[in-house]
């Protein structure tokens, strides 16, 4: 590898990458700065603009704006492959290999070693053997790919792309599905190629991870650059704080005015609920006319909690009560038919169905709860749809429109609509106020007040604290697909919140100060 | 490895076979029978080599049954009514059909369109094509027909490996080295594997999309010229639904309709085995021709099953600890 670079001269540099997809501005002013031989994690929730920003990197999207610097020469690939040629090699969460040829064919597709016409098959399992045994891996070269464990698939990509001769390993979430063991062997191999020189961004929500291999941190959020640290030198709160965007000297109490606690009707109630490697028991009330935030960073089991809560995953232990009766949850079905109702935080691929009208949409879930043996007759569905198009101030008001026209405030309103047809008791709303723009914001946020005071019990995911703050009347925290603190009244605000998810864990012991 | 290669359950499938119908008819367990098999399937066997190259490539091809009676009818009118040297006549064919194979992998790739839909049209075309050449069959009298027809090895036994047999065998062996042994081949299965990850990967999928859909009608063409020899005529209507019988031949051969996985080997064993069955009605006298199509269709069934099976079985990778030394 030619990496004769002067050490004080980045390998990668990003400079004021801008990316727009229609309206949304996914990227803003970005810079990113990689140095020879350094292991860089990327950080930010989602849709702070990491995957975009690989992506405009690697050429799979255009930019709008800026440059990319490799070694000191600007380059501007078109495609991934473009970029691989130019040295940046990306590994994805999912493999991007072919499980069906062998792991030879894998590492030498399209450079096969030839005589004449044919491939050299010996000569190919030979250097696949010796390519893989410098990444530890003894196997079997000729069997499918598709045989081996992710970790070894992982292991197989990342080796590919360091022999094509890669100077910029972007590796996307690696770990994600990996165990401890493998985990250990792939950091192994992640140092050896940054003893090598190899620049290597790694993107991970993993946040022990980050603090065991990286040396530098790159943190985005909305789309826009937070910050650039030494690993060492970032107390996990500080990090924290980064990500989600609040600073504690600045926990304003913009929570409404607390409402009196009288002793509420419980709705729903699960004890030591929960899924082996999916969330860890735990124990949640709701109450009527209660709102209950889940606080936590990307991959801490807050969606995972909801879809427990709501039947959409099954759980293997602990107690469902509904209205103090046993129930048990075992689909999306069940779930509906004792009141509950669930907004996705995909909406676009789990919520709307974008072809329908918006009157199709919100008659959906109702129609599906009483059967098909008793459909809604069209003045029924005007009716309803004529209701919550007022009720909920869907703009435009024509209930006719194909709901894939509304802009992203209004289809939620949409979603939400669709469940308040079925007169739910609780309603669970995963990431409320993603992608919808300021003033729709506050207007769910004044939607999901008024639903609660109407007597609806609310489960609502969010990482925007400041939200989560404002609307609930207890708060749990989760880290680690574990609930590890439940906040309730006074004891609810931001710092509390992010001192509960960077607690404990393994800080840096350095990182004290906070 | 682990469990049977459908390849081997095919081969077991026809030895198997074979053994039963040589119980019952000894006559059966012949080189004549084997030869003349080799000579009835010979067209199939040649135009089962194209459709396991675009069947492993996540495609299909359901114009080679037409190209094949195109070809046929084209042959014969340039060697009868246009006095076209015969050798002449199979080169201009054979373009026609590369060239047709192109545009149609072209509109594929290009337009993104799906394979089924695009071969279809190409289906159509081609037999209607046919058709406004001739409707009647033209019998074809030039002396490299009889010649050719006349010529054959003699097997141990009586048998006769005709020219035509030969010239099958051949493909199959060329084409399994094309498949198994080439940089293309792999490009091949890269591309049934799935093309975004190939093309992911430096595979240049448009080309090869093109390539594979020109070999296989190229090897239409020359399973049109062989069905020429065979039958030393054209026909129009010859060859209808040959298109079927070339992926049924292949998917029990072992190939995943879905591409990524197969041999050429396996298919020309399935070739083998619905030529058998056809040869065992043969000799059985009794039973109408048509009970190949249902055992066909039995053993096209039991495959597909056999297939979704040891997939469902892949699925679940087993987790082999990455040997560390770091």
């Amino acid at each position: 590898m030619e990496n004769s670079l002067d050490p004080a001269l980045p390998l990668l540099e990003v400079r004021g990458i801008s990316k727009s997809f229609g309206a949304v501005r996914a990227l803003q002013e970005v810079d990113f700065t990689l140095r020879a031989g350094e292991i860089h994690a990327l950080l930010g929730e989602n849709g702070a603009g990491k995957s975009t920003l690989i992506k405009v990197v690697t050429g799979v999207f255009p930019r709008d704006a800026g440059t990319v610097r490799l070694g000191g020469e600007e380059v501007a690939p078109r495609s991934a492959k473009a970029a691989l040629q130019a040295g940046i090699a990306t590994v994805y969460q999912e493999v991007n290999l072919l499980p069906n040829l062998s792991v030879a064919q894998n590492l030498f597709l399209d450079r096969q070693p030839m005589r004449f016409a044919i491939v050299r098959e010996g000569e190919m399992r030979r250097r696949a053997k010796a390519l893989l045994a410098d990444f530890g891996l003894d196997i079997d070269v000729a069997a499918p790919l598709g045989n081996y464990s992710v970790a070894v698939q992982h292991v197989t990509a990342i080796a590919r792309a360091v022999d094509l001769s890669a100077r910029v390993l972007i590796l996307d979430e690696p770990t994600a599905s990996l165990d401890r063991h493998e985990v250990e062997i792939l950091f192994g191999i992640m140092r050896k190629l940054a003893g090598r020189g190899i620049g290597i961004v790694f993107v991970s929500h993993f946040l022990d991870q980050v603090y065991e291999i990286s040396d530098r941190i790159t943190v985005l959020r909305n789309g826009r650059l937070v910050g650039e640290r030494e690993t060492v030198s970032l107390p996990r709160l500080e990090l924290i704080r980064m990500m989600l965007g609040r600073e504690l000297a600045e926990t304003t109490s913009a929570r409404a005015a607390t409402r009196e606690h009288q002793a509420r009707e419980v709705c729903a109630s699960f004890e030591s609920y929960g899924k082996a490697g999916y969330v860890a028991p735990f124990n949640l009330e709701l109450r009527h006319g209660e709102v209950v935030g889940l606080a936590g960073l990307l991959g801490s089991g807050r969606t995972e909690t909801a879809r427990l809560v709501f039947g959409a995953e099954r759980a293997d232990r602990g107690q469902a009560r509904v209205g103090g009766a046993p129930v048990r949850l075992q689909s999306p079905r069940d779930g509906v038919r004792h009141g509950f109702g669930y907004c996705p935080e995909e909406r676009k691929t789990d919520g709307i169905v974008a072809e329908l009208s918006v009157r199709e949409n919100i008659v959906l879930a109702l129609q599906a709860k009483r059967g098909l043996h008793r459909p809604l007759s069209r003045r029924e569905q005007d009716e309803i749809a004529r209701r919550y198009v007022k009720m909920l101030d869907i703009r435009p008001p024509d209930p006719e429109r194909p709901v894939g026209l509304l802009s992203g405030g209004n289809q939620q309103k949409v979603l939400l609509a669709r469940w308040l047809a079925t007169s739910p008791r609780l309603l669970v709303l995963d990431e409320p106020t993603r992608g919808i723009d300021v003033g729709a914001h506050a207007e769910i946020i004044r939607l999901i007040r008024e639903l609660c005071d109407n007597g609806l019990s609310l489960l609502v995911i969010s990482s925007e604290l400041d939200e989560i703050v404002t609307y609930s009347d207890r708060v749990v925290v989760l880290r680690d697909r574990a609930h590890i603190e439940e906040l309730a009244g006074e004891a609810i605000d931001v710092g509390n919140i992010l001192v509960a998810i960077a607690a404990d864990g393994a800080a840096p012991a350095h990182g004290a100060h906070a | 490895m682990k469990g049977l290669p459908p390849v081997l359950i095919t081969a077991i499938v026809l030895v198997a076979g074979f053994a039963l119908c040589a119980m019952q008819f000894p006559n059966i367990a012949s080189t004549r029978v084997v030869g003349n098999l080799l000579t009835d399937n010979a067209f199939l066997g040649i135009v089962a080599v194209g459709m396991t190259f675009v069947i492993i490539s996540g495609g299909i091809d359901l114009s080679v049954g037409s190209v094949i009676g195109f070809t046929t009818v084209f042959v014969a009118l340039a060697i009868e009514r246009w006095s076209v040297p015969p050798l002449v006549a199979f080169v201009a064919i054979l373009a026609l059909s590369v060239a047709f194979g192109a545009a149609m992998g072209a509109i594929i790739h290009v337009f993104d369109l799906p394979p089924f839909i695009v071969t279809l049209a190409g289906m159509f075309l081609a037999r209607g094509a046919s058709f406004l050449l001739s409707t009647e069959s033209v019998p074809i009298a030039a002396p490299v027909y009889s010649t050719v027809s006349d010529f054959a090895l003699r097997m141990p036994g009586g048998g006769r490996l005709t020219a035509i047999a030969i010239i099958m065998i051949a493909i199959v062996i060329g084409g399994a080295m094309l498949l198994h042994l080439t940089r293309f081949g792999a490009n091949v299965y890269a591309l049934g594997g799935s093309r975004t990850t190939a093309s992911l990967m430096g595979v240049a999928v448009g080309k090869m999309t093109i390539k594979i859909y020109m070999l296989s009608s190229l090897l239409a063409g020359i399973a049109g010229i062989v069905f020429s020899f065979y039958t030393s005529a054209g026909y129009s209507l010859s060859a209808v639904g040959v298109e079927l019988d070339s992926i049924a031949a292949v998917v029990i051969g072992g190939t995943l309709l879905t591409g990524g996985q197969g041999s050429v080997i396996g298919t020309f064993l399935g070739v083998l085995i619905q030529g058998l069955i056809q040869t065992y009605i043969n000799f059985d006298g009794t039973l109408s021709s048509w009970w190949t199509k249902i055992a066909t269709g039995v053993l096209l069934f039991a495959f597909i099953a056999l297939q979704q099976g040891l997939v469902a079985l892949a699925r679940r990778p087993v987790r082999k600890s990455a040997g560390a030394t770091t």
